[in-house]
């Protein structure tokens, strides 16, 4: 897909209706294209503009007008859309509901992060895949776990990955966390209102002074290697205490603005030099088409994903040791698999340090509900053993 | 479901806002800062639709900080209320209006503190005191009944313990803490996070 955008090559004869700006604009006969209005001063995207840097991957979407039955967006946005549905094509009719089911859960220890899920596809009361893979790498230190609807996840993590190695090779250094999710964000704005559904978490790790060079082809790659004795253990977030004074998060949050303004502005004139402030350290954000943007320590998402909370409120602690959160997640989606229709069959664990991410093989739930009942058995046996005494 | 609420005092403004990020029935996220900063003096506190509280709050605050590198000094609260309700009022009419709740706190070297009350239909109104959200029905009389002009800090943050005492006692929803501000001539201060007795 890069190399497709930096050639402009364009493969299909397709391509040209995607991209042509006559195709999207509005009934009025203005010229400015249906997606122009907020993400172009957002973004700055006016460089996708011209139909080469699109290669063959629609950037702007045809949004087909949408359907006065969708019921569940606000009203605003329909009473304004509908007047652009009559003179469009008519309405393109949705072949089956969509349907969303799974269970995603990842956390923030002192380890690193756990990034778990199911592995069914589920589509309406069918299993369309047992062996379905929600967890998707972006890059080494950098996973994604993906909720809603498949088709729409598959796309936007791979615009994702291109865009943060676009990033990578443009500025010399790798796009931190922080800003791959403001980057997932920005981009699934102006999608808002529309049927696209994604809501994924951002799971990684910030990794100090990354510097990718390329010396005409060869790489010298500086990342992750040599760096990880400088590197200090996760440090844990000031806890807050009932009713005392102020805590660390709330002046953050007003300072993070101010360093990112600045880091920003650095980067773009001085390209030798390391970014203001970068916290190195996991994080985790859980990013939503409808444009919520979350840094957190606990996420879970998707149909099962209150009874995931459930098993994980009373159990995630910063201290906990690798081996307890990985049974700890293990176990919160084999409970939310239980309980809910459409998660099930496996599940996926990765878990992120400061090297990258390491994968776990794939967990067959069964056998885990099988050894829960042969622990519930051996528990029963064993009091009523004790009873007997 | 989202509460803020400001009080203006005789030369500072009190403003506080909830901390719960929800989605559908879940909490999110317990300790979201709804509070955004547009200049050492002026805050601006967003609630609304999920993605477009952050993504115009942000707007407006890149926008207000370039209009400072761009021209050397920083925009008044009051000009700064009136551009935000502006932008507002631009995207009302479009195909993707923004809608927001905002409070705009500041205080200015002229003018004194100052409280601007927005709404997602983009009416600007420059109020002694204010609340946004469900929260706003049940406290808005308390606010009517013992506010004065001459409040002192400590005053004004007894008025807005009252109001939060309230919401514990007689909202539904469980808003566990929340975040408070004071805004005066020395700038913002974050006295500390109120969290309501008897919420977890």
């Amino acid at each position: 897909m890069a190399l497709q955008d930096v050639s402009g090559f364009q493969d299909t004869p397709m391509s040209h209706m995607w991209n042509s700006p006559a195709s999207l604009s509005g009934p009025m006969g203005d010229t400015t294209p249906l997606l122009d209005m907020a993400d172009e001063r957002i973004l700055g995207w006016g460089r996708f503009k011209s139909s080469e840097r699109d290669g063959g991957v629609p950037l702007r979407f045809f949004i087909p007008p949408p359907q006065s039955s969708v019921p569940f967006r606000c009203d605003n946005r329909h009473t304004s859309l509908s007047s652009l549905s009559t003179s469009s094509s008519p309405p393109t009719r949705r072949p089956f509901p969509l349907s969303h089911g799974t269970t995603t859960l990842a956390f923030v220890f002192q380890g690193g992060v756990i990034a778990a899920a199911d592995t069914r596809a589920s589509c309406s009361g069918l299993v369309a895949c047992p062996s379905a893979q929600k967890i998707l790498p972006i890059h080494s230190h950098l996973l994604v776990t993906t909720s809603g609807s498949g088709a729409d996840c598959m796309l936007w993590e791979r615009i994702l990955a291109r865009e943060i190695r676009l990033y990578q090779l443009r500025h010399g250094r790798r796009l931190s966390i922080t800003g791959s999710a403001k980057l997932l964000s920005h981009m699934l704005h102006p999608f808002k209102g529309t049927d696209v559904c994604v809501a994924a978490t951002l799971c990684g790790w910030d990794v100090e002074e990354v510097r990718v060079e390329e010396f005409k082809g060869k790489r010298v790659d500086r990342m992750g290697s040599g760096r990880d004795d400088s590197i200090s253990p996760a440090k844990r977030p000031v806890e807050e205490t009932v009713m005392s004074t102020s805590d660390a998060c709330s002046q953050d949050d007003l300072t993070d603005s101010a360093c990112e303004r600045t880091r920003h502005a650095v980067t773009d004139v001085d390209l030798t030099r390391s970014p203001v402030r970068d916290r190195c350290g996991p994080k985790l954000f859980y990013v939503c088409s409808d444009g919520t943007r979350l840094q957190g320590e606990l996420f879970s998402v998707g149909s099962g994903s209150p009874y995931a909370y459930g098993v994980l409120d009373g159990e995630v602690r910063w201290s906990l040791n690798e081996e307890e959160a990985i049974s700890l997640a293990r176990e919160a989606v084999y409970r939310a698999t239980h309980r809910d229709a459409y998660s099930g069959n496996c599940v996926d664990l990765f878990h992120i340090t400061a090297q990258g991410y390491c994968r776990r093989d794939r967990e067959d739930l069964r056998e885990e509900y099988h050894r829960e009942r042969e622990r519930v058995l051996k528990r029963g046996k064993e009091e009523s053993e004790e009873d007997k005494k | 479901m989202e509460y803020l609420i400001g009080i203006q005092g005789q030369d500072f403004v009190l403003v506080a806002a909830d901390n719960v990020a929800a989605h559908s029935i879940v909490k999110m996220k317990q300790d979201q800062d709804k509070m955004f900063k547009l200049s050492d003096k002026i805050l601006l506190l967003c609630v609304g639709e999920a993605g477009d509280t952050v993504q115009f709050a942000e707007y407006i605050q890149k926008n207000i900080q370039l209009y400072k590198m761009r021209n050397g000094y920083e925009l008044s609260p009051t000009a700064a209320a009136n551009f935000t309700r502006k932008n507002l009022a631009d995207y009302l009419r479009s195909r993707t209006p923004y809608h927001v709740n905002l409070l705009l706190a500041g205080f200015d070297e002229t003018d004194g503190p100052g409280l601007y009350y927005m709404d997602h239909l983009s009416a600007l109104a420059k109020a002694p005191f204010a609340a946004h959200g469900h929260g706003a029905y049940l406290t808005l009389s308390i606010l009517d009944r013992y506010y004065r002009p001459d409040l002192t800090r400590d005053e004004a943050m007894d008025l807005l313990k009252k109001c939060i005492e309230e919401l514990n006692h007689r909202f539904i929803l469980n808003l566990p803490s929340f975040s408070v501000r004071l805004i005066d001539k020395d700038g913002t201060h974050d006295p500390e996070k109120l969290i309501p007795v008897g919420a977890k």
